[in-house]
């Protein structure tokens, strides 16, 4: 069944078995832990995760109890995307041995560490060698499993413990890596971003992700209350207003001709709707010292630039048909 | 709970043995979920958006149920019920 | 007893034969990065698959890192692995290499043992792989083409015995052995994959309270690479030198199972004496320097001093008890080492070797030459004079000191 025939509702997701399972050690509240809940549902069949160290990676296997009801292979921090490349061989090798009958898909998991900065090198070679996997990075904007400190897609603005907010440099000084025009770069037969608040758009990527044959790369959205100082409560309503600000628009691009999806559209038909970046900032203890007088020109700088992304961003997608 | 196992009685290579649903989560929370069944229409909404599964749909009763033994008390149902049904009160209370 | 196959005898260097052996002996995947001197290995292979003679998926991968992890994944999801490295490749691979062997992945990479950097060196000595010697690796070194295509061979049936489970290095000396034409004796394919079989998997409990064989396989799923705290990790370390006990017998059972096929055989496997029987005077050499080194035992015996050698083969695991039967009635020993810890008591064989037999009672004398570093050749007729040394040293009970650099400009 392609995502074309897959039509799903609440009822079909929350009947589908749970293959990330409860009993995970991830603080209350944890977005990643909805996001990856969420697309194990999406699994089409036999299916093999491996992951890349990090907070949903310790969380989920904390010797001897385990939270994954498939095959999961844990390495190195730096290895999600080379796990996946030598998985996808072996499963190459040994069906045309005839070891291995079915058709099984390969979903290598990491955070933001594991493919903006030390996972990149390996995440290149392994869309370059063409291998057949879809890679689902949950970006929490920090490495958030070793206290908080910051990472290539980390905002602008944000405190970590390695960009504190101090008197002389408010938080983070660079931009977040555009980790998704890299990929895009790459040529590569799929590329999407998606959060959880739509989490029916996101499923529908993550199946689209999986059915493409070669690879894919799916960027998910996942808010950290522990690392973004925000009300657990609030994790999925921020990956809604991520979008509404158009600070994180979801799109795909299918063979590098990107649309927008639906959520970010409807924000480009109706511009009125967006929300200001300072809605979103809002509530986020990391982002509380920007809410001052002397930081007031990063506030600034910040509305600036995510309005000059989203104008690009505009211009590179096609017309919706 | 069972005594630590020697290196002879385990697997090698740190296959894991338990699946953690065994792992009870529940007395992690300072807040639980209290849901008005009436004005709860069975959308499913807390169903998809719980970070540990703790609501599960039950088709056969058509209703949803909570498991507070896994529970951590976030909250996120609460914020996303789009009827607030869903209400976080302190334990005990 | 079994007939000895029929075999071949072609020109082949010590990388071909490597690639030779490894396109022989069934192997899934290949995951690997070129460095000098282990580049013939990985185009010859190259050359295999485009001809479309094998049926191995051949990944080049962006990096040793990731030619490692991809191995590993590979291996753990039920493919017989192989790769190769040397030098920088090597420690590039270092963290990964203790993942793989905690993994129990039982996979094979031959490394043509080059200097590591700085300066940038690209000849052959052993101070690679001898960096790596506590990562839980296999360590077997060869002293030729001929043994490096028959070690090979080996290597998977030794990894992949269910009681080691551990991976292996197969060392071959860099440009010596890699790039040294020889006759090597081959067999044919069908009796190389009748040797080394089918991979067999060992059995684990998983999650879902099965019994099942150790691999990623949707119809009994599990988790592997765990996060273990202080109340476990212990454990697993242990099981891994249990693995090494295990490898002991096992490669000793491999080689003498290999000598009925091909009549070949290594010494016992994990060492290899020459001449040591009533030796007064011996030298402990790793690789192919114990080649020459048994031309100049030869002339020695005519000369009437009483030499012999033991070429360590399989360093880890070091096998002590053989060490002890094979050293203790030789007065004085000389243990060579291309390789050199820095700040350390001599080089590593030296290390380990005196301390095998420390508690022995005779206590023979035993000093250390660390040599060949950078790729320096040793001649002949340099290396005589160790001998002459030792006699020196069994004459006079006087060792005027412990740890020489050997074929250094002073």
């Amino acid at each position: 069944m392609t995502t074309q025939e897959w039509k799903f509702t609440a009822k079909d997701i929350a009947s589908q078995p749970e293959l990330f399972l409860s009993g995970h050690r991830a603080c209350a509240g944890c977005g990643p832990a909805t996001v990856l809940r969420l697309i194990m549902k999406a699994a089409r069949g036999p299916t093999i995760v491996t992951q890349a160290t990090g907070c949903m990676e310790v969380v989920s296997s904390i010797y001897p109890y385990t939270s994954w009801g498939v095959p999961w292979l844990h390495t190195a921090f730096e290895t999600a995307a080379a796990n996946a490349s030598g998985i996808d061989a072996a499963l190459k090798a040994m069906s045309k041995k005839g070891k291995v009958k079915e058709h099984i898909d390969v979903i290598a998991i990491a955070g933001d560490g594991g493919t903006f900065d030390i996972g990149l090198q390996a995440l290149s070679g392994a869309v370059e060698r063409g291998h057949d996997f879809l890679f689902v990075l949950y970006d929490n904007e920090g490495y958030m499993n070793t206290g908080i400190q910051r990472s290539g897609g980390t905002p602008t603005g944000a405190a970590t413990t390695t960009t504190p907010a101090g008197s002389a440099i408010p938080g983070k000084v660079e931009k977040k890596k555009p980790i998704d025009e890299i990929m895009l770069a790459h040529d590569m037969p799929y590329v999407a971003t998606a959060t959880p608040y739509y989490w029916k758009d996101m499923l529908t990527k993550v199946r689209k992700g999986l059915e493409v044959e070669g690879p894919a790369f799916l960027h998910i959205f996942a808010p950290c209350p522990r690392g973004w100082r925000s009300e657990p409560a609030k994790s999925i309503e921020y990956s809604k207003l991520a979008v509404e600000s158009c600070v994180f628009p979801v799109w795909e691009a299918m063979n590098g001709k990107r649309q927008l999806s639906t959520p970010s559209r409807l924000i480009a038909l109706a511009p009125q709707k967006k929300r200001p970046v300072k809605d979103y900032l809002a509530g986020q203890g990391r982002f509380r010292h920007l809410f001052t007088p002397q930081n007031q020109h990063v506030l600034v700088e910040m509305q600036r630039f995510t309005d000059e992304h989203w104008e690009r961003l505009l211009q590179k997608c096609e017309p919706s048909s | 709970m069972s005594p630590e196992k020697s290196w002879k009685e385990i697997s090698i290579a740190g296959v894991c043995s338990k699946s953690s649903v065994e792992f009870k989560t529940g007395d992690w929370k300072t807040y639980t979920p209290i849901r008005d069944l009436e004005k709860c229409t069975r959308c499913l909404t807390c169903v998809m958006f719980c970070p540990d599964g703790a609501i599960k749909w039950r088709p056969e009763i058509s209703d949803i149920e909570f498991d507070f033994s896994i529970c951590k008390g976030c909250g996120i149902c609460a914020n996303e019920c789009p009827t607030k049904a869903i209400t976080m009160k302190i334990e005990g209370e | 007893m079994e007939k000895q196959v029929k075999q071949e005898t072609v020109p082949l260097n010590g990388d071909e034969a490597v690639a030779f052996a490894v396109k022989q002996c069934n192997v899934d995947v290949v995951a690997a990065y070129p460095i000098t001197p282990q580049t013939i290995i990985v185009e010859k292979f190259s050359e295999y698959v485009a001809n479309g003679e094998i049926q191995t998926e051949f990944v080049c991968t962006e990096s040793e890192h990731s030619a490692m992890a991809a191995c590993l994944a590979a291996s753990v999801t039920g493919a017989r692995t192989f790769t190769a490295s040397a030098s920088a490749g090597l420690a590039l691979m270092h963290e990964m290499l203790f993942v793989t062997s905690g993994s129990r992945a039982p996979v094979v990479m031959a490394i043509a043992n080059r200097a590591l950097s700085s300066p940038l060196n690209i000849h052959g000595d052993q101070s690679d792989s001898m960096a790596e010697r506590d990562s839980g690796w296999i360590h077997i070194y060869v002293e030729n083409s001929q043994e490096a295509y028959d070690s090979i061979i080996q290597a998977f049936k030794i990894a992949e015995d269910v009681g080691v489970s551990l991976p292996i290095i197969v060392g071959l000396d860099g440009f010596t052995v890699s790039h040294t034409l020889e006759n090597v004796d081959v067999l044919c394919e069908d009796d190389v994959k009748r040797f080394v079989g089918d991979r067999q998997l060992p059995n684990v409990l998983t999650h879902e309270g099965k019994i099942v064989p150790f691999k990623l396989d949707p119809n009994n799923p599990m988790t592997m690479g765990p996060i273990a705290f202080q109340n476990y990790y212990f454990e697993f370390k242990r099981q891994q030198e249990e693995g090494m006990k295990n490898a002991l017998k096992r490669i000793r059972e491999v080689n003498t199972e290999y000598a009925k096929f091909t009549g070949r055989s290594y010494g016992n496997g994990l060492i290899d004496a020459y001449k040591l029987e009533d030796a007064e005077v011996a030298v402990v050499c790793v690789g192919s320097t114990s080649g020459t080194l048994k031309v100049i035992v030869d002339e020695l015996r005519q000369e009437g001093l009483k030499a012999g050698l033991l070429r360590l083969r399989t360093f880890r695991p070091l096998p002590v008890e053989e060490l002890r039967k094979a050293l203790s009635n030789v007065v004085a020993i000389a243990v060579m080492d291309k390789s050199l810890s820095f700040g350390g008591f001599g080089g590593a064989v030296f290390t380990e070797v005196r301390h095998a037999l420390y508690d022995d009672e005779k206590h023979p004398f035993i000093v250390n030459y660390i040599y060949g570093l950078g790729g320096r050749d040793s001649s002949p007729r340099e290396l005589r004079t160790i001998f002459e040394e030792l006699a020196n040293i069994a004459r006079t009970g006087r060792v005027e000191s412990l740890v020489h650099y050997f074929g250094l400009r002073e």
